[in-house]
């Protein structure tokens, strides 16, 4: 009960926050509007204000501060007007609305959900040939953290680009950033779980003369699983990550990447930072959704912590 | 039942058959530091059904030489035998059965299944199996605690599982390395005593690395006091103990006799640095 209050109060002061910083962000625009509207603001003209400090036109124009959480378009929306838009285009507007940011979440989904299992897949193949092998290991190792030195922002149109030019195209090319961003954790994790049994396990295996795949399946892999968790979890957010990304240069028509993009292009700021939310909530539920599988599998192998 | 009561005979009444012989064996380890010599000109031979205990202090190469045994390392001169073969071969005969000082069982197996590990790998039908699950619990007195995972097994039952997992398959040797290590005096008493009941029931021959001098004197019928830098052996006690032993023979002046004799051995040896 105690860390309830304590989160709260923790919630409440990042609210108060930013309504706090909605004023001085968009105290002009709501004076320039004012102006238009014929009401008495200090200074009179917006080519004064346009150089003056957004705190001295907060203290000298107080009358406006209500308004300055209330914009259509206001450089930085109040969190309101994010949940009341996130309201409007989730739970008011049909699944199968183009408006509706279930149905934007949901295309978003499909590709992470098929990248991450991409990926997922890749990873854990890479990560047994390296842990089997030593070529792989100092040829596959140094590359696989080499990709994730490009930036995907960088990356995500070429490879749109050259999938397109060999007629891949729709929810694949965007599932494939996905997997780029989503097998390295699960490499690096997979390679130190393979590896996490000690030499007297090892041994032990040894001494029953079992061989490499016995020792895979009945030591590595069930030791590996804690290691696996932890990836999959940083895995899912970075899939999710890719595929958003992956929708920004092809100018998709639908997706949470599409609705940010579309958002900025018509300069809806609340359009974007409800969908920015979407993500988050999205991604949120994806890890949470992971950590339930995680702590029943462990706990049924008495690996919980 | 019948064929372990005519083994015994046997090695009672002819001479004894020798299971490991080692002569002039040497081991180098190359580390970083130079090369380091685990083990010197050891000759040692085991006879069956003998309890054999190694001790000695760390860096003696009493578990080195338990290693060497069960082929997890390779000597770099001399020769050794287990059972007329190579420590290899014999491995691969299922010659021996090896308990780590941690019980090492894995928490996502029961102890059933735990036990069970040698033998999917080593390819036993189902049926045997479970057989032999029940056979070695009942021999580790664990019957009923098949079904429970490691977790809520005591330290002490956890080790007893594990040497029940050593004997599932039949292994005619038992090496042991510091199996009662890590578990306090009294369990460790309870479990020498369990220990002793085993060997005399199944009439296994036993290598055990131990560093207490009571529990190498009350299990042995040979102990090998070994020394380090290089390790080698610097005495061979035959202990003069019947093979029955309750707890309290301890306090018998034979008891504290060969206890003795192992104390100067071990001093022996340190007097050589």
């Amino acid at each position: 009960m105690k860390s309830f209050f304590a989160v709260l109060t923790v919630l409440a002061a990042i609210v108060a926050f930013w309504y706090a910083a909605c004023v001085p962000m968009n105290i002009k625009g709501v004076l320039d509007a004012a102006e238009r509207g014929g009401a008495e603001v200090m200074p009179a003209t917006s080519k004064v204000r346009r150089d003056m400090g957004s705190f001295g036109l907060v203290a000298g124009n107080t009358f406006a501060i209500a308004q300055t959480w209330e914009q259509d378009r206001p450089r930085l929306p109040a969190p309101h007007q994010v949940i009341s838009e996130l309201w409007k285009t989730t739970v008011m507007k049909k699944v199968t609305s183009k408006r509706s940011l279930v149905y934007h979440a949901q295309v978003t989904l499909n590709a992470t959900l098929l990248g991450f299992v991409i990926g997922t897949g890749l990873g854990i193949l890479l990560a047994v040939g390296i842990v089997h092998s030593k070529v792989m290991d100092m040829s596959v190792m140094p590359w696989a953290i080499v990709s994730q030195t490009i930036p995907i922002i960088a990356l995500a149109p070429m490879i749109i680009v050259v999938l397109y030019s060999i007629g891949v195209q729709g929810i694949l090319p965007k599932a494939i950033i996905s997997a780029y961003l989503s097998f390295f954790p699960v490499v690096v994790g997979m390679v130190k779980g393979l590896r996490s049994p000690d030499a007297m396990q090892l041994d032990l295996l040894k001494t029953y003369s079992a061989n490499t795949s016995q020792g895979f399946w009945k030591l590595r892999l069930p030791s590996s699983m804690p290691y696996l968790f932890t990836s999959l979890k940083i895995g899912i957010a970075a899939s999710l990550l890719g595929a958003i990304v992956g929708e920004l240069p092809t100018g998709a028509v639908a997706g949470l990447g599409a609705r940010l993009l579309a958002g900025s292009y018509y300069g809806q700021t609340v359009q974007i930072w409800s969908a920015l939310f979407a993500a988050a909530i999205l991604a949120g539920l994806l890890v949470a959704l992971l950590e339930v599988i995680e702590k029943n599998v462990l706990k049924r192998m008495g690996m919980a912590s | 039942m019948n064929t372990q009561t005519t083994t015994q005979a046997t090695a009672q009444s002819g001479a004894p058959e020798a299971v490991v012989e080692a002569k002039n064996l040497d081991l180098v380890f190359p580390t970083n530091d130079g090369p380091v010599q685990a083990l010197k000109d050891v000759n040692l031979t085991i006879n069956k059904g003998d309890f054999v205990s190694f001790i000695g202090p760390s860096g003696c190469g009493k578990t080195t030489f338990l290693r060497v045994m069960a082929a997890l390392e390779h000597p770099t001169g001399g020769s050794i035998t287990v059972n007329g073969m190579s420590p290899d071969e014999a491995r691969k005969k299922r010659a021996y059965g090896y308990v780590f000082q941690a019980a090492g069982l894995y928490p996502w197996r029961t102890i059933a299944k735990n036990i069970k590990l040698p033998l999917e790998i080593m390819g036993y039908s189902k049926a045997e199996q479970d057989k032999r699950v029940e056979q070695v619990l009942e021999l580790v007195e664990l019957a009923g605690f098949g079904g429970k995972y490691p977790w809520q097994l005591s330290g002490g039952m956890q080790q007893r599982a594990s040497i029940a997992r050593a004997l599932a398959f039949d292994a005619d040797i038992l090496l042991m390395d510091e199996p009662f290590g890590a578990l306090d005096e009294i369990v460790r008493d309870h479990l020498n005593e369990q220990l002793l009941k085993l060997w005399a029931r199944t009439n296994k021959t036993i290598g055990f690395v131990t560093h207490s001098i009571p529990e190498a004197v009350y299990l042995s019928t040979k102990i090998v006091v070994m020394s380090p830098r290089p390790g080698r052996i610097t005495d061979v006690i035959e202990s003069t103990l019947p093979r029955e032993r309750p707890l309290d023979i301890r306090d018998s002046q034979e008891f504290i006799d060969i206890a003795h004799r192992v104390r100067e051995g071990l001093r022996a040896g340190h007097a050589d640095d």
